[in-house]
């Protein structure tokens, strides 16, 4: 009985809101409300500062997310989309169904940002991270010619995927096909998310695996492991910036804004270094956790803008798979 | 025994069998009512399909191929340990995908156990991703769960039919012709559709271990085109697709699967008197354990120091788990139950293909056109639960369904005149003659579909919020956040869990016979 009554007190603690406080609905990826991310201390903060409900709902990730929204389109119960990046963002503005911002912030992503719509709130770079005792490569080309063995993501299903694609895109262009025809052999395997890549990287399974340059500072952070690393390629790195944006129809347009303008404030962007392990977009006066300063810095920040983001992908998705499937 | 008054009503059987039908294919219709222009079936499509063919068709011939001779040295033998070998068995099969992938290739990969092993000797790691790969990781999950459908078919052979050989000195070849082939002709057709049907919606494992896209599954396209292109159209082709393959290999194994019965026995315990090859039933026995219990062994070793790490939130996981595993365990008997004896009749053989439907169905379909039902009425998430525990249902049916229809068919064979002629109604046959004799049948399914519903990440992932997660969700998440030790914890309790309860209710069921 007593484990009934606790699963009666789950079941109901989600719906048993305070009726007369506002509530506004913010979707996301599935990641950003573990207990484990960044959703419970946000929760925490904002609700601290405006005396309203912060409902968050996790969708699987980014590209579902999207989906999600399109699927329930206008009449969605979401107020706020967080959790897209930028290789999303012409697909989401082509739905019609996000409004425009008023948010102004001193940035510290590598690129201008000036999109009306969406206002980033973290970023990183893709990088293949590596056991820090074992040599890496510099570059695609030194990958490509040696025989380090890389696990990566599948660019069909996974965010970090599609980011290597635009990446090899953006740093090779009509070369990026014999790139990956070189590649081939030192790819192990493909796989349809970051967890299980990352997981076998673990377990040894291969040398390198496609993440981001912050992955390292989880390991020394959180586990007091100097471990591992990020390989710095002489190429660049490509960015993922992770954005936020209203919808046009929310019911509490007032309390969106209020949430977008929290989001670039200290009180959101102290929470996501050692939470969602990305830079925050904007520095927060208490400056980086310790050890960020351990990370690598690329030369080279590279992005494509949103609408050749779309037809890149498609053209690097064919080349990819035309490369890899033979 | 067709064409003739039976003891049975088959109208709560067809009833749930038109109810799930017309839930797998309403959610698709909904899908494909949503759908804008969409793509077509390109190129990339026809090599999909390909590759999704030729690994569920080699899986399942390798699957039940391997599980003939361990099921009879199973059935064979008698040694101790061997019931809790059968049921340990069982658990490749309920682990989610991610923690078998990760076991698997702890023993497997290019840094296995094999591996290095083969290191020792000088000798190069095994090379694991690629079709073999892929049909390995399937033969991996589905060996156990056609090995136990197998050995549940030599169980149900009569004890006198053993006896009678034993007699006339029908021993090796003769007993395989005579009595061990009819048995095999009339299970292994069932057997070989359910697991090409699971085999045909695998996406994570095939790509994983596959090596790359060229093991690209029809469901990673229907994932691809629900996720990456929205293009609902073609996700709702693409499951048409699946679910027009499956029915057709079980139209073809319902076909095949036609076959004599062995008659009445008066359930005496088997005894066996034909020797055969003790060695070579050791070899059988002991190589498949080996290679379903080494990767399993994998998960409980880098378990271990995770189980202490687990923060206190992994428990309440694991309770709201169990709450929808028994649920899903409810809703399951209510349908199979009834669709297993309106089968047993030998005239609603469509009734099975309804609860076949349920394994083809893509858990993106079913969650999305549920989700598109259940908007209009109410928030999908504050039903996350129950609609996890129906789909799960839903998909654990056709298991329970190739669990329960031999042996209902048996019963109704064995006492369907007498009730008859006793003037029994049907309720009273249900309830007095079919429901006692299918118990130990009626254990094992509860408990698979239990231990599957404990373990299957299932829709939830469509529609949880951030205060309900059931175990494998946590588990993900846990992953997610880079806390693999933590999740290997949690992989490991969840493995303990869904052992738990197969083992307390395929026990429960057979108290009283020897397994």
């Amino acid at each position: 009985m007593k484990h009934l009554a606790i699963a009666a007190g789950i079941l109901t603690a989600t719906s048993a809101v305070a009726a007369d406080k506002p509530e506004l609905t913010v979707y996301t990826y599935d990641s950003f409300v573990s207990d484990w991310g960044p959703g419970p201390k946000v929760k925490e903060a904002f609700e601290a500062e405006c005396d309203c409900t912060l409902n968050l709902v996790g969708v699987e990730d980014g590209a579902a997310l999207l989906s999600r929204v399109r699927l329930e389109g206008e009449n969605t119960e979401a107020d706020i989309v967080l959790g897209l990046d930028t290789n999303l963002i012409s697909a989401a503005k082509e739905t019609g169904l996000f409004g425009p911002h008023s948010i102004t912030a001193d940035y510290a992503l590598p690129v201008e940002w000036t999109d009306t719509v969406f206002v980033p709130y973290d970023w990183g770079y893709f990088a293949f991270v590596h056991n820090a005792d074992a040599p890496a490569p510099t570059s695609f080309r030194e990958l490509a010619d040696g025989d380090a063995k890389i696990i990566i993501q599948d660019p069909r299903s996974s965010t970090p995927g599609l980011g290597l694609l635009l990446w090899v895109k953006a740093s090779y262009g009509d070369d990026a096909p014999s790139i990956w025809a070189d590649l081939a052999d030192n790819i192990v395997t493909v796989t349809k998310g970051w967890s299980e890549a990352y997981g076998l990287f673990l377990e040894g399974e291969a040398d390198m695996v496609l993440s981001y340059t912050t992955s390292p500072a989880y390991h020394l952070i959180a586990e007091e492991d100097a471990s591992k690393a990020a390989a710095p390629f002489d190429e660049g790195h490509y960015m993922q910036v992770e954005v936020a944006a209203k919808l046009a129809n929310t019911d509490q347009p007032e309390l969106a804004d209020q949430f977008l303008n929290f989001m670039v404030s200290d009180a959101f962007q102290t929470i996501i270094p050692t939470t969602n392990w990305m830079y925050p977009a904007v520095t927060p006066s208490s400056g980086l956790p310790e050890g960020f300063e351990t990370l690598i810095t690329p030369q080279k920040a590279l992005l494509f803008d949103q609408d050749k983001a779309a037809a890149a992908r498609e053209q690097a998705l064919a080349e990819w798979l035309g490369t890899l499937s033979q | 025994m067709a064409g003739h008054t039976q003891p049975i009503n088959p109208l709560p059987g067809v009833s749930a069998a038109v109810l799930v039908a017309a839930l797998i294919l309403g959610t698709l219709f909904m899908v494909a009512l949503r759908a804008e222009a969409g793509g077509g079936f390109g190129p990339a499509d026809w090599s999909a399909l390909r590759f999704t063919l030729l690994q569920a068709t080699l899986s399942a011939l390798l699957s039940a191929g391997l599980a003939i001779p361990v099921a009879r040295a199973l059935a064979r033998r008698r040694f101790p340990g061997r019931r809790a070998l059968i049921a340990l068995l069982g658990a490749p099969f309920i682990l989610p995908v991610i923690v078998a992938i990760l076991g698997l290739l702890h023993v497997f990969g290019r840094a296995g156990w094999v591996s290095e092993a083969l290191g020792i000797l000088g000798l190069p790691p095994i090379q694991i991703y690629g079709l073999h790969g892929v049909v390995l990781a399937h033969v991996f999950f589905n060996l156990p769960l056609a090995t136990r459908l197998i050995l549940q078919g030599w169980q149900e052979i009569p004890a006198e039919r053993f006896r009678l050989a034993a007699q006339l000195g029908c021993e090796g070849l003769a007993m395989f012709r005579l009595i061990e082939l009819p048995m095999l002709r009339r299970i292994l057709p069932g057997v070989l559709a359910v697991i090409f049907a699971i085999c045909l919606t695998s996406f994570a494992v095939a790509l994983t271990l596959g090596g790359g896209p060229r093991a690209t599954t029809i469901e990673l396209a229907i994932y691809q085109a629900f996720t990456y292109d929205f293009d609902l159209g073609r996700a709702a082709l693409l499951s048409a697709l699946q679910l027009v393959l499956t029915a057709t290999a079980a139209l073809a194994a319902l076909r095949f699967s036609q076959g004599e019965g062995f008659g009445t026995g008066l359930n005496r315990a088997i005894r066996r008197w034909d020797g055969g090859t003790p060695v070579l039933d050791a070899f059988w026995i002991i190589a498949a354990a080996a290679f379903l219990l080494l990767p399993l062994a994998s998960v409980t070793i880098s378990g271990i120091a995770g189980l202490f790490e687990m923060p206190a939130l992994v428990f309440r996981a694991a309770v709201i788990s169990i709450f929808v595993a028994a649920a899903s365990t409810v809703v399951l008997l209510l349908l199979a139950l009834p669709m297993a004896t309106a089968i047993a009749t030998g005239r609603y053989g469509i009734v099975e293909l309804g609860g076949l439907l349920g394994l083809a169905a893509s858990p993106l379909v079913i969650g999305t056109g549920l989700f598109i039902l259940i908007r209009p009425l109410a928030n999908p998430t504050t039903l996350a639960l129950p609609v996890t525990a129906l789909v799960n249902a839903i998909m654990a049916l056709p298991f329970a369904l190739r669990i329960l229809v031999p042996a209902a068919r048996d019963t109704l064979e064995r006492h369907g005149r007498l009730a008859l002629s006793l003037n029994m109604n049907n309720w009273s046959f249900f309830l007095r003659v079919m429901l006692p004799r299918l118990r130990p049948q009626i254990g094992f399914s509860a408990g698979l579909t239990a231990a599957l519903s404990m373990g299957d990440l299932g829709v939830i992932a469509l529609f949880a919020d951030a205060q309900i997660a059931t175990l494998p969700l946590q588990i993900y998440r846990l992953m997610g956040a880079y806390q693999m030790q933590a999740a290997a914890g949690g992989a490991l309790l969840l493995l303990i869990l869904s052992m738990g309860v197969f083992w307390i209710l395929d026990r429960g069921g057979r108290w009283h016979v020897e397994a």
